[in-house]
């Protein structure tokens, strides 16, 4: 397992690299220069001044170069300063928004596969039967609805008709003073939307996963063994089957994480969630390209994290991978 | 057309016509087509006209969708955002289609380093939720559609580059790529006469799939107000209109986003379709 997760983790470097590169590129397509922004919104900045700036973010050196001292400085995690008025430094921006877009992925991640498994294995051994064509349509829509559209009709139904939650933001006014268990409360009924709405969003796709890796597992010769043994369908299922039928979902749950992460702009700007984001979101308005920059690095590294845990957690449950036989 | 081929179409075919779905979600396709081309046509009103006196009214005889918060026509401007919404759709999966098999294709038939590059540039791309690679760069140059076809298009072509590169490495070793290799035919006839044709079903499929996708992506964009720029009617932007007016006028939410959501799914299931006719092992 030392060696496997050892090679593992030399594999992301080269992959860490990459993201750096294309990142820096992204942001180098910008026609001007990223220092004409800041200088523009300010019109006193003198020739002197602005030639400081350029020195500041290296602007006078060639782009190797500037490549270079970008990425020795965020080995060193320095994503550098804000463009913003407020110009704080952008991993301090990060770090204070990424714990909520965190967590609310994580929510619905676990909600997602509790809910998409137990779908995917009755559809699977109930097939063709009126439940799985009731699933089928449901997965069909569920992959078809757009998910800022569902934010806004739950927004409307549930907050701006029947008032049961709150549509915006994460905490009510004057939450400071419910008490810790008030406050929680508060914040929960705050994120009943999002989180239902950053679940539904990719459940179709793991349903329908779910239900073809069973049928698949249900097909192998050690099923019919077990069956031919006597042992009860629920045995069989839960027992033989479902272990099997787990773990290719598991690595789909690692390659879903930068989907989540890119859905979290649009239910954190709709339902004005201060995350990672929003924050993203208000970047790109602001062309802060510090910021920008320092959340696509954020975002694929976490995707780099998330498929190592899926790689890991692979491994962890089926030995064939771990001692490098055939897979 | 040789024997073998059409044996393959009727088969073919037979199997997507079975498909109720399949052909609904095609037949919804074509209908989407006819509109966006007869936009003129079917509506009587002009999507960019004003109508001050008639502002957010609900749906009517006269305004089917209901009006905007400008008194636009909401059923024109949705018939008129199936344009955008074709148009983005098609082109953006052009662009990842060629661009993925032309990659996938390389790696596979060359192997070796140039494989090994390319795929860990695709494991690369594949790290970065898409949605944030997308927004950087178009608000980094401006929002204009055709830069939201092509960086869509680019940020979309991982998934055929796999898909191509996997076929034609098990296609490359049958026998009658042997064949045709010990008649001694070039690489270029090999590759385009024998091994092209061959991988291209798997991506029909994901084509089509895609152009939903893309369809997706760019309302998306529309509505957070960083794609089709307004007056141009796209079904993302209506609902930038529609969040705004959320407490008094629903149609604006409501129609757009049914359009949506019914493109998408006919793509979806015209996809699903070919795939299964194509292979009806790969669902069942």
């Amino acid at each position: 397992m030392g060696i496997y997760l050892l090679k593992r983790l030399l594999m992301m470097i080269p992959l860490l690299f990459g993201i750096t590169i294309i990142t820096f590129a992204v942001i180098h397509l910008a026609p001007g220069e990223p220092v004409e922004m800041q200088v523009a919104m300010n019109p006193r900045v003198s020739a002197e001044a602005r030639e400081r700036l350029r020195k500041f973010y290296d602007l006078d050196k060639p782009l190797y170069v500037q490549y270079g001292k970008w990425v020795g400085r965020l080995a060193r995690l320095d994503f550098g300063r804000s463009f913003a008025p407020d110009g704080r430094k952008v991993l301090d921006k990060i770090k204070e928004r990424i714990p909520i877009t965190l967590s609310l992925n994580i929510i619905a991640l676990l909600l997602e596969f509790g809910l998409a498994v137990p779908i995917g294995i009755f559809a699977a051994i109930r097939r063709d039967t009126p439940l799985d064509k009731g699933i089928t349509v449901f997965v069909f829509l569920g992959f078809a609805v757009p998910t800022f559209w569902l934010a806004l009709l739950l927004m409307y139904v549930f907050g701006v008709k029947l008032s049961w939650f709150p549509i915006s933001g994460l905490h009510s006014m004057g939450s400071e003073g419910m008490g810790t268990v008030g406050w929680l409360l508060d914040m929960a009924r705050h994120l009943i939307l999002p989180i239902s709405v950053a679940t539904f969003s990719s459940l179709a796709g793991l349903s329908r996963y779910m239900r073809s890796t069973m049928l698949e597992v249900i097909r192998q010769d050690y099923i019919t063994t077990a069956r031919a043994k006597g042992l009860s369908e629920r045995t069989v299922v839960f027992r033989h089957a479902l272990r099997n039928a787990l773990l290719p979902v598991i690595t789909l749950l690692g390659f879903s994480v930068p989907g989540l992460i890119g859905g979290s702009v649009i239910f954190e700007t709709i339902y004005a969630i201060p995350g990672m984001g929003q924050l993203f979101y208000m970047g790109v308005m602001a062309r802060d390209y510090p910021l920008v920059m320092g959340i696509l690095v954020i975002g694929a590294c976490l995707t780099l994290v998330g498929n190592l845990l899926a790689d890991v957690g692979y491994a962890l449950a089926d030995p064939r991978i771990r001692t490098g036989g055939a897979a | 057309m040789s024997f073998r081929e059409s044996y393959f179409y009727q088969v073919f075919w037979a199997r997507f016509r079975g498909n109720r779905f399949a052909v609904a979600g095609g037949i919804t396709v074509l209908c989407l087509f006819l509109v966006s081309f007869l936009a003129h046509y079917i509506t009587p009103y002009d999507p960019d006209a004003l109508d001050l006196y008639h502002v957010l009214m609900p749906p009517s005889a006269d305004h089917w969708f209901g009006t905007d918060e400008l008194g636009r026509d909401v059923f024109t401007r949705i018939v008129f955002g199936a344009r955008i919404s074709l148009k983005v759709g098609f082109v953006a999966v052009g662009i990842a289609v060629l661009v993925g098999t032309v990659i996938g294709l390389v790696s596979a038939y060359y192997g070796g380093m140039i494989d090994a590059i390319f795929m860990r540039f695709v494991d690369i791309m594949l790290c970065f939720p898409t949605f944030f690679l997308i927004l950087a760069v178009i608000a980094i140059l401006e929002p204009s559609i055709w830069y939201i076809m092509i960086i869509i298009g680019l940020t979309g072509w991982m998934g055929v580059a796999r898909l191509v590169r996997a076929e034609v490495l098990s296609i490359r070793e049958r026998d009658y790529v042997m064949a045709a290799k010990s008649i001694g035919a070039s690489d270029m006839r090999i590759i385009f006469r024998h091994v092209l044709p061959n991988a291209l079903s798997p991506v029909l499929v994901s084509a089509t799939l895609g152009v939903a996708g893309a369809i997706l992506t760019e309302s998306a964009l529309s509505f957070l107000g960083i794609g089709v720029q307004p007056p141009t009617p796209s079904w993302g932007n209506i609902l930038t209109a529609g969040k705004d007016y959320i407490e008094f006028a629903w149609w604006l939410s409501l129609f757009p986003g049914l359009a949506i959501l019914v493109t998408v799914l006919s793509y979806n299931l015209l996809g699903e379709g070919i795939r299964d006719a194509l292979d009806p092992r790969l669902n069942r």
